[in-house]
């Protein structure tokens, strides 16, 4: 390091002693652009007239006009405004109207992710334990909101519409793990006429009268014997 | 093979020139034109086609444009079943827009039927229909109707799971097992739209072969139970591997996801496996991820209780008990050659002992001689078999205990009609399918039998481990092989015993074949390990070691992966291992582990790298397929011989293959042979039959367990006997009988086959039919059989 006790006493002049120099010299003209200084100065308070005074009001006229206008901002966390129809947030996993899961753990939405913020784990459904129609179910199934930025590709490569995004953008939290989400949070709430799985299928039906949308409802027969 | 031999074959072979997109080729008469093309790099679309099976020209995929001086076919014609002929143009979809045309039309019309679920379809991302369909297809369907359905997934075994839907009707997997695997348990059923890949309903697909139709599948309509929806091929970490299951070598590749292993399929070595492997080498593998897998050391502690140690505070007691005791080292048949090593190298330098045997087994000294004086260091090899004009098979069942020498010999029955001679108690069923001769003799009157074969210089005699079992088979097969000039190979079960043999792990014999009782070996050995002598004489075998235990005067045991209950008397080598120190190198808690002093957990085969020796001294080399804490038994066995003071100095595989390689083989004079002469057999009273057996493949063998898939394909248990015993005995087939003698008893479901008079034959290790764990024998000795 220059100590600056000997760049002051070199022979090279310094920066300060250059200003001292040329003191009567504009600044600006000595940076070698305008900063409009000289403008500020042609304009300034104390060379006030009536038509400074006019564009003052004019300014003022703009701030007048804005208080009859309806105010665009809301007292947001009090106050909730609903969000475009299709809003990309929080994701759902839905249910068939019986009550089974759609997901067939495919891991094909955590291969679409572009974040890598999917992560599933199938099993396979037997007759004891069954949770979708079909083969396999999602047993474990994560999304890390601290990784997801909501593109929705994953929607798209859902291929039993098990997988929708809620317009819910609620999704500020104080610790990572609380940021990845479960199964159970992402879960669609059990609607009328829904049993909670694991339970069996709709009798005389298959998964594809599930994709069809042919199940209207829990059947009586399902509900697991105890 | 030397260039003037090549030279000379190539000479041999009549060699055509095609024209193939204007491109001229000269290919061996009799080629294929799709395998013309190949040889130019034109790939023609095929589904159907397989270089190793018959043509069959199914699919249709593979149409070109072909004409043969100068008069063209009327129609495209497909280019698999079409030998090449002289003066053959070919124009192929790159030249002829008429080939292109017809192939485009072809996979329009696969695609029709076909449910095109690739995104949830397991073959999709190494599927040959998927990526045909992106260079060949279109990307419109013109079909608008329904497409046909069928039920999905069929079980057409417990481990093969069949979706109609998606199949192509290429018959690979028909043909496969037709021709290759000798099951045909499959074929294609119905015709039209309705054609589809069936079973016989009363017969599953209980093929050991049936993992290669689903390799081989070119869509997803075979797939594996086991990894059915596991993962995508995309997700997988492949690494290439070796097969620890049995000696035929096998290469594989194994695909880990998440650190486990989801498959393994059989690699492509055209001079072993060529691209086949079984279904044990294929699906095998749970063992390594079971729950109960030993992670850290164990100490027995005063109170006489198992407790979790360190690894310094274990590697200590192993090295307190051992110190200045007389000690013996049993080696597991899985042992890689330089595990093997090490356990040989430790028991010279750390153990100062011969006293170390490989075989845990039930074996015997005139098998020890046997090996030192024909096998250590010989190289027969899977082309001995191509070229051979006969197979003599002793105390050896293929398809049960080397499957790929089974394919192999199977291949030149087929293609020549070569000559198998088997020498056993009972036909079996693999033995039928080579259609080979059956000499059936009494169990222990092999030698005779043997004496009594006629062969050819340019034989092969295939002998098993379990030649040992009869007293003087061996002699009689050196004697034989002595006379006629033919070659003997020995197909041991286990995949470490070939390397084991040749590492040293036997008490005759240091590393590389050298006699220990030749002064000349000893220094060899001496001056590569930097000792100043090293114990003369020949040690105790496996056997031996039990029974010197047992009298005291051996007091520590090394007992690296050995199952005490696949010897005879193993109720001794039990009472043997409680009295004596031992120490356990497992990956799982065994029978052992109860009784071990000090328990050091090692590595799994995908866990670690290392190398196995297939029956033809070819070394097979793997690496680490999942990343694993666990340690290779040499780098245990090198902390324990530093904390005695007399280091073996293998910090690594790495180190230990080196080493190994540097000693080379003894090129000296190779131990002699000394005959054993067969006893005779003893007479046989009311009820009474002389014992024999072998394992099956698929069994309770401890590589196999947590694998369910795999087992449910198992050949069930039962007792064979004669009709003329089944008549005496008044049975009938699947009725009880109760075979006993002094230690226990099996009751089993009998099955009258073809087998000597005076013989009963139960599988060794199957599920309720564990002999030598009940019966305490496995071969020869004599049993009580009655009606139960």
């Amino acid at each position: 390091m220059v100590d600056p006790q000997d760049l002051s006493s070199s022979e090279a002049p310094n920066e300060f002693s250059e200003v001292s120099e040329v003191s009567n010299v504009p600044p600006s003209s000595l940076l070698g652009r305008d900063l409009g200084l000289a403008a500020a100065q042609s304009v300034g308070v104390s060379t006030a007239g009536a038509r400074s005074f006019g564009k003052q009001l004019g300014g003022f006229w703009v701030t007048f006009k804005a208080m009859f206008k309806k105010p665009t901002t809301i007292e947001y966390p009090e106050v909730k405004e609903p969000t475009a129809e299709r809003f990309h947030g929080r994701h759902q996993l839905n249910r068939h109207p019986d009550g089974l899961e759609k997901c067939i753990g495919c891991e094909l939405c955590a291969w679409a992710c572009p974040a890598d913020a999917i992560y599933v784990e199938g099993e396979s459904n037997t007759e004891e334990n069954r949770m979708s129609p079909g083969e396999r179910y999602g047993k474990v199934y994560q999304i890390n909101y601290l990784r997801c930025i909501f593109c929705g590709l994953c929607i798209e490569a859902c291929p039993t519409r098990a997988l929708t995004m809620t317009n819910e953008y609620e999704l500020a939290d104080d610790s990572r793990s609380k940021l990845i989400f479960e199964k159970a949070d992402l879960l669609a709430p059990l609607r009328q006429g829904m049993l909670m799985p694991p339970h069996p299928m709709y009798p005389d039906m298959d998964e594809s009268n599930y994709y069809k949308g042919e199940v209207p409802g829990a059947h009586p027969s399902q509900e697991v014997q105890p | 093979m030397t260039t003037a031999q090549e030279d000379k074959t190539t000479a041999m072979v009549d060699l055509i020139t095609v024209v193939i997109d204007g491109f001229e080729v000269s290919v061996p008469k009799g080629t294929l034109v799709i395998r013309a093309a190949e040889k130019l790099g034109i790939q023609i679309p095929r589904f159907c086609d397989h270089p190793l099976l018959d043509p069959v020209g199914a699919c249709r995929q593979c149409l070109v444009e072909i004409e043969i001086n100068g008069r063209a076919f009327p129609k495209p014609q497909a280019s698999c079943t079409i030998p090449v002929e002289p003066g053959m143009i070919v124009k192929t979809q790159l030249t002829s827009p008429v080939a292109e045309k017809a192939q485009r039309g072809v996979m329009e019309f696969l695609l029709i039927n076909h449910p095109l679920d690739c995104p949830v379809c397991d073959k999709g991302g190494e599927c040959p229909l998927q990526n045909q369909a992106m260079s060949t297809g279109q990307a419109d369907t013109r079909f608008t109707g329904t497409k046909r359905i069928f039920e999905k997934p069929i079980n057409i075994s417990s481990q093969v799971l069949l979706d109609r839907e998606r199949c192509v009707l290429c018959a690979r997997c028909t043909r496969f097992s037709d021709q290759i695997a000798g099951d045909p348990f499959i074929t294609l059923n119905e015709r039209g739209a309705l054609q589809q890949v069936g079973i016989y309903e009363k017969q599953p697909f209980e093929s050991y072969f049936s993992g290669n139709t689903v390799q081989i599948c070119p869509v997803g309509a075979l797939t594996g139970a086991s990894y059915r929806f596991r993962a995508r091929p995309f997700d997988l970490v492949s690494t290439p591997s070796a097969c620890e299951h049995c000696a035929s070598g096998c290469s594989l590749r194994t695909d880990v996801r998440r650190g486990k292993t989801l498959r393994r399929l059989a690699g492509d070595d055209s001079t072993v496996n060529e691209e086949w492997n079984c279904d044990k080498g294929r699906w095998a593998f749970k063992y390594v991820t079971a729950n109960d897998r030993l992670t850290q050391p164990l100490v027995r502690d005063a109170a006489g209780d198992l407790q979790p140690a360190s690894w310094p505070e274990a590697i200590a007691a192993a090295a307190a008990g051992l110190q200045g005791k007389r000690a013996g080292v049993l080696v597991g048949g899985r042992a890689t050659v330089e595990d093997a090593y090490a356990y040989a190298k430790f028991a010279r330098i750390s153990l100062g002992t011969n006293d170390i045997d490989f075989r845990s087994r039930v074996s015997s000294t005139e098998e020890r001689d046997f090996l030192a004086a024909k096998v250590v260091g010989s190289n027969p090899s899977y082309q001995d078999i191509d070229k051979s004009d006969a197979v003599l098979l002793v105390g050896f069942e293929p398809e049960e205990e080397s499957p790929i020498v089974f394919l192999r010999i199977n291949k030149q029955v087929r293609k020549r009609g070569l000559k198998v001679v088997a020498i056993a108690s009972k036909l079996s069923v693999g033995n039928a399918k080579l259609r080979a001769t059956f000499v059936c003799v009494s169990p222990g009157a092999e030698a005779a039998a043997i004496a009594a074969q006629e062969l050819s210089a340019m034989s092969v005699i295939l002998v098993g481990e379990r030649a040992s079992e009869s007293a003087g088979a061996l002699s009689a097969v050196v004697a034989l092989a002595e006379k006629s000039g033919a070659t003997i190979a020995w197909i041991p079960r286990r995949a470490g015993e070939r390397g084991a043999l040749d590492a040293g792990a036997i008490a005759n014999l240091l590393p590389g074949g050298r006699p220990v009782d030749v002064a000349a070996a000893r220094i060899d050995m001496q001056t590569a390990w930097g000792v100043d002598a090293l114990p003369s004489g020949v040690g105790a075998d496996a056997q031996q070691i039990i029974s010197l235990a047992m009298s005291g005067d051996i007091q520590a045991l090394v007992v690296g992966g050995v199952d005490p209950l696949d010897a005879e008397k193993s109720h001794d080598a039990l009472v043997a291992m409680k009295n004596t120190f031992v120490v356990s190198l497992e990956i799982r808690p065994s029978a052992v582990t109860k009784i071990a002093d000090v328990v050091l957990p090692v590595a799994a085969v995908t866990e670690k790298s290392g190398s196995f020796m297939s029956w033809e001294g070819r070394a097979r080399s793997f690496d680490a397929a999942v990343d694993s804490l666990q340690r290779s038994d040499v780098r245990i066995l090198s902390m324990i011989s530093e904390e005695m003071s007399r280091p073996i100095g293998l910090s690594s595989v790495t180190a230990a293959a080196k080493e190994f390689a540097s000693i080379g083989m003894w090129d000296g004079e190779k131990a002699k042979f000394v005959s054993v002469v067969a006893p005779a057999l003893v007479t046989l009273g009311v009820n009474e039959a002389r014992l024999t057996s072998w394992r099956r493949l698929l069994d309770s063998g401890s590589l196999q367990d947590g694998e369910e898939n795999l087992a449910g394909t198992a050949r069930k248990a039962v007792a064979i006997i004669s009709p003329s015993r089944a008549a005496q005995l008044g049975v009938v087939d699947g009725d009880a009988i109760r075979i006993s003698n002094s230690h226990g008893a099996i009751v089993l479901p009998s099955f009258i086959e073809s087998i000597s008079d005076d013989a009963v034959w139960m599988s060794r290790n199957s599920q309720g039919s564990h002999l030598l764990a009940t019966l305490s024998v496995a071969s020869g000795a004599v049993v009580t059989v009655v009606r139960d």
